[in-house]
């Protein structure tokens, strides 16, 4: 009977996404309405094949759902070369402009291919890595199978879907030119259900638990997923122009607007990019170091802290500008204050590796883990100062933001990402070990030198970028047009560039040695000789 | 008034006063007496159920049981 009614859906989405295609008014919105229409029907068939076979009734509720996080895991690392060979290829772009081929005006410029690489890092490489790792850890710290069955499945397909109407569309030129919350009205009102569905299967799993207590990391991956979907919808609110076109009008506008911006925007951070891989770090911390975290008490002041003043930080992003100054003036109070938790935080993660040292030595799958937390330090401690309005007036417009973000989400969002693939996939695929560790050393040093390579030239540039702008002569003149700037910062563009090169050469010896671990490595014998009596 | 000032006196007054207390609240809840033992415990709770879903509430997997 399920199957009739899903028969119908699809069909009708089918049909009501060809129609879309017919009256098409713009490229994208052609495209990505046979995307979905594609999408649709091959899922008619295969539905329709299945339909009235018998079905045998498996009682699954004594394992746990790892299919899809296995997906989950194929993703991220699919996902992640796709994200980091964009940004490394626009690193290029810049260096060399000639590299904005003629043939490709409109389709593969910078302006066209930027949207996507963030988009491509941020949600489909951590968001896949975010849902994966929450499905991973909630079944595991409350001990009970994924609530919802199938709609994990639909969560994650939705959510590719999501990833490739966007990532198509920014190519094809629809775009709101809201950073980080491109995508058009449609492909937001699509990834609103599937947020849903993924909040829905998070909470179910969370009431039906058999741990009594509520794991901290389940306390932050919560707190990431309601909060974004908060911030997607109002940040979203827009009126389609036409329900056959893919351009849409912003309900806020003028300094409403930009203030909505940012404030889902750095809470785009502090909560998919902060709180979201804190839940990771909460537990493949403790994992990997095979100790209880530091202090459970600091983890939950930790929890309550970060979510009470992250929320405020938004304004920081709006110094100088029509803002009203009390406003830009909270977002920098709470910016500098958001400075405790954040170190409460690393310290919690540090210190668990306290009596296991000696673990940094011998495995560099802990190494990527407290280099990660080194590294979300660092950028907590960069971004407060770089809020506070007189730094920011330096700092605003120039590079050295940009180098902050990726210290951030190199070094933290992808060090701790890399640290849970390389715990999940033995785990996952019941291997004993990863196939080289030798491997994971190198991956780890080639990301560590890229991001440094990264960071350092970026400041030096965003500095000079930044004194050069405002550098005026004795009669009040400035000294340097934007083409000076632009000539001066050539070099630190190549290193950025070369940066790129190492951090995705190391993601790569990770995906070999990911799939060569599923391949090759030998499988675990018993499930429970080897477990060690606690 | 209009509905700005309205909100923002209140955001300013009770409000603000309302999340701060929660959050001394939570803090004071976090360092309870007895708190250190219930921490100590369920801190360990990624170190359980690693293999499957424990049978009911409360108790652990199976597997657990029988390494003791």
């Amino acid at each position: 009977m399920q199957n009739y009614i899903k028969l119908i859906v699809l069909g009708l989405i089918t049909f009501l996404a060809l129609i879309g295609a017919n009256y098409a008014r713009d490229l994208a919105y052609l495209v990505n309405a046979l995307t979905v229409a594609l999408v649709a029907g091959g899922l008619f068939i295969w539905v329709l094949r299945n339909t009235d076979e018998p079905v045998q009734a498996v009682d699954l509720s004594g394992q746990y759902m790892d299919g899809v996080v296995r997906a989950g895991v194929i993703a991220t690392c699919l996902w992640g070369v796709v994200g980091f060979l964009a940004g490394t290829f626009i690193a290029f772009q810049l260096a060399f402009p000639y590299l904005n081929f003629e043939w490709s005006q409109g389709y593969l410029n910078f302006g066209r291919l930027r949207p996507l690489h963030t988009s491509a890092v941020i949600f489909a490489f951590g968001g896949n890595a975010l849902i994966a790792t929450s499905f991973y850890v909630v079944q595991r710290t409350t001990a009970a199978r994924l609530w919802g069955g199938n709609l994990a499945w639909f969560v994650f397909w939705g959510y590719q879907l999501v990833i490739v109407l966007a990532a198509t569309g920014y190519l094809l030129g629809a775009t709101q030119s809201k950073e980080y919350a491109e995508p058009e009205w449609y492909v937001d009102w699509w990834l609103t259900i599937v947020w849903l569905a993924y909040l829905a299967i998070f909470i179910g799993t969370l009431v039906k638990r058999r741990e009594p207590h509520i794991y901290v990391a389940n306390w932050f991956y919560l707190s990431f997923i309601i909060t974004v979907a908060m911030l997607h919808v109002v940040n979203n609110l827009s009126i389609p122009v036409s329900m056959f076109g893919s351009k849409s009008v912003q309900v806020f506008s003028g300094v409403q607007d930009a203030m909505t911006q940012w404030w889902y925007g750095h809470n785009a951070v502090g909560f998919f990019l902060t709180a979201g891989f804190l839940g990771m770090m909460y537990y493949f911390v403790p994992k990997q170091a095979e100790r209880p975290v530091y202090s459970y008490k600091l983890s939950i002041i930790h929890f309550w802290a970060l979510i009470f003043l992250y929320i405020w930080a938004g304004p920081h992003h709006l110094h100088y500008t029509a803002l009203p100054d009390w406003a830009s003036t909270l977002g920098m109070v709470f910016s500098i204050v958001l400075w405790m938790p954040s170190w409460g935080g690393m310290i919690n993660g540090l210190m668990t590796l306290s009596g296991a040292w000696d673990k940094l030595r011998t495995d560099p799958v802990i190494r990527m883990m407290v280099i990660s937390l080194g590294f979300y330090g660092m950028s907590t401690f960069e971004g407060p100062m770089m809020s506070i309005r007189a730094v920011n007036s330096l700092s605003h417009y120039t590079d050295w933001t940009i180098g902050h973000v990726h210290s951030g989400a190199l070094g933290w969002n992808g060090m701790i990402t890399f640290g849970a693939l390389y715990f999940l996939v033995p785990k996952l695929w019941n291997r004993e070990r990863l196939f080289s560790l030798s491997m994971v050393s190198w991956h780890f040093w080639l990301a560590t030198i890229g991001i440094i390579l990264y960071a350092a030239s970026m400041w030096v540039t965003g500095i000079m970028e930044g004194l050069m702008w405002r550098e005026v002569d004795a009669n009040g003149f400035l000294v340097n047009s934007f083409a000076d700037t632009v000539a001066a910062k050539f070099p630190m563009y190549v290193v950025r560039g070369l940066g790129g090169v190492l951090y995705i050469t190391g993601a790569i010896i990770m995906c070999y040695n990911l799939y060569m671990t599923v391949r090759r490595s030998p499988a675990v014998k018993s499930s429970h000789s080897a477990v060690p009596a606690e | 008034m209009d509905t700005y000032s309205l909100l923002r006196q209140f955001a300013d007054s009770w409000m603000l006063l309302a999340l701060f207390v929660f959050f001394i609240g939570v803090v004071i809840w976090v360092m309870r007496p007895g708190s250190s033992k219930t921490y100590t415990d369920v801190a360990d709770i990624p170190f359980r159920n690693e293999h499957t879903p424990a049978p009911e509430r409360g108790n652990t997997s199976e597997e657990d049981v029988k390494n003791g």
